[in-house]
């Protein structure tokens, strides 16, 4: 069964711009899923008609076989979000902003503070449990809004751009705990500006540029098509030869 | 719900107390002063006919620009999305969004009540009347304060309609007069404001007087609450002012 079925998906948005032009897309359970473009490609457009913070112009989404409009409530609970932006209530503490995400997906408090304890110990949060999100760095804000969007355990999980203004090590360990929940059975769709992340972490990639899918295939059979060339090198040739 | 509560009482000094400030003034000045010079409405000093209606001013301001202001800075700071992503039902959402401005409204009422008392007495005519007209004018510029916020675009969208239709209307809804004083035109002209009915309605709970027909006055207090609901789903549904 297909986490994410995306057909002929397009969006226009109200000042004209054409963000998605037909885009078809299938991620497949399980898998650890790279959405690599340019700014403005149109991933975070594409991830948030998924996660029903934007609405598609025409197309069909489904997300593990349920369409999206007519099942969006089920879609939506078995889709966790962690958005390009910060969007904190920001007088809240840390773990007041992931029990509050807990109770939207009806979980009770106690329930909630019982699970928020391993997630948060696992992304080095749980010391700054009583902090607001205003006194966290941009890295630790990354990492809590991982640990939000794992609280309801979803199986399905979005990260748009997680590791912008990570430092290097604390990535390492991101990429760690990825690969661990990915293994564990969560099936991840990860956009990111680094390109060796994708390669290190992905096993099928996509790349997206002004709207259109150019690739869609195995990162490694992407990677054996090109022979030498990491895959940096081959989304810049593939970009330039589009943009020509 | 509960959010909201905290919310409230983090920074209640500044959402509780400038109410109260204003309507001690309004009853030093109008009730006070003024009011020792004018005849008495119906056999009640100029003081006891105004309490009603600075309290239900007070409610109808404070519900109404709470639920605006959190709305909309929830749109502002993104936050809402956290509730866009999960599946809690839009009535649900509405239901939190209006308890906090109801609370908000009866928590000020219930202050400016309670300030009243050092300068006047009163008495109960009717509580089951005073409470239910209470609730369901806090509950209704709840309402129509998430509407202004679902289209407000700026933090000019949210002081406009307060300080240019709602603050008129106060003002103009039998607060500090009964229209009966009027000639028969502007008698008709009155009653197209609803603000009006429910003024005269919560009167009638305290004093037993009332210009218009109780029953007239609980129609339009549902028939509007009923519509405003109906106006919220709606836009909650289409995502309009929240979903690009
Ligand atoms: N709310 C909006 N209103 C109008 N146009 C928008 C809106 N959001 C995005 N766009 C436009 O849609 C296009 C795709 O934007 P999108 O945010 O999906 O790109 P992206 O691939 O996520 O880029 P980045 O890597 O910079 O995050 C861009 O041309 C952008 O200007
Ligand atoms: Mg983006």
């Amino acid at each position: 069964m297909p986490a994410v079925s995306v057909k002929n998906l397009r969006k226009v948005y109200q000042g004209g711009a054409e963000a998605l032009r037909g885009v078809t897309l299938e991620v497949e359970e399980g898998d650890f899923f790279a959405l690599l473009g340019p700014n403005g490609a149109g991933k975070t457009t594409l991830i948030g008609i998924v996660t029903s913070l934007i609405n598609k112009t025409s197309g069909e989404v489904s997300v593990f076989d349920m369409d999206i409009d007519k099942n969006r409530s089920l879609a939506k609970t078995c889709i966790g979000l962690v958005p390009q932006e910060f969007n904190f209530n920001i007088f809240e503490k840390v773990e007041d902003i992931i029990t509050t995400q807990a109770g939207y997906y009806g979980i009770p408090l106690v329930q909630a503070k019982k699970d928020a304890e391993p997630i948060l110990k696992d992304l080095g949060l749980w010391e700054k449990k009583g902090e607001t999100s205003q006194n966290l760095s941009g890295g630790m804000k990354r990492r809590l809004m991982i640990a939000r969007a794992l609280i309801h355990h979803p199986k399905l999980l979005i990260l748009d751009e997680p590791t912008a203004g990570v430092d290097v090590e604390m990535r390492h360990s991101m990429w760690n705990f990825l690969r661990r929940i990915n293994a564990e059975g969560t099936t991840i769709i990860l956009t990111t500006h680094y390109l060796e992340e994708a390669e290190q972490l992905s096993r099928n990639v996509a790349i997206i540029n002004k709207g259109t899918i150019l690739v869609n295939e195995p990162t490694k059979q992407l990677l054996a098509r090109y022979g030498e060339k990491n895959l940096e090198q081959i989304y810049l040739d593939l970009i330039k030869a589009e943009n020509i | 719900m509960r959010k909201e509560f905290v919310r409230i009482m983090r920074i209640w000094s500044q959402t509780l107390l400038p109410p109260v400030i204003t309507s001690s003034l309004y009853f030093i000045v109008f009730g006070g002063f003024i009011g020792s010079q004018l005849a008495p409405i119906d056999g009640y000093s100029y003081m006891q006919f105004i309490v009603p209606g600075l309290i239900m001013m007070s409610v109808i301001t404070s519900a109404y620009t709470n639920t605006v202001s959190t709305f909309y800075f929830a749109k502002f700071v993104r936050n809402i999305e956290e509730i866009l992503v999960s599946p809690t039902p839009d009535w649900v959402v509405v239901a939190g969004f209006v308890s906090g401005g109801v609370m908000r409204g009866l928590m000020v009422g219930a202050l400016v009540l309670v300030v009243s008392l050092f300068f006047t007495h009163l008495a109960i005519f009717n509580i089951a009347v005073l409470l239910a007209v209470i609730l369901l004018t806090a509950i209704l510029f709840s309402l129509a304060g998430l509407i202004n916020g679902v289209f407000a675009k700026g933090f000019d969208g949210i002081s406009i309609v307060p300080t240019f239709v709602l603050t008129p209307l106060t003002y103009l809804g039998g607060i500090f007069y009964s229209i009966e004083q009027f000639p028969q035109f502007w008698q008709n002209v009155s009653l197209a404001n609803p603000i009006l009915y429910m003024v005269n309605a919560f009167r009638y709970g305290f004093l037993g007087i009332t210009d218009i027909s109780l029953w007239i006055c609980f129609a339009v207090l549902l028939g509007m609450s009923l519509f405003f609901i109906l106006v919220v789903l709606y836009l909650f549904r289409e995502g309009i002012g929240v979903k690009h």
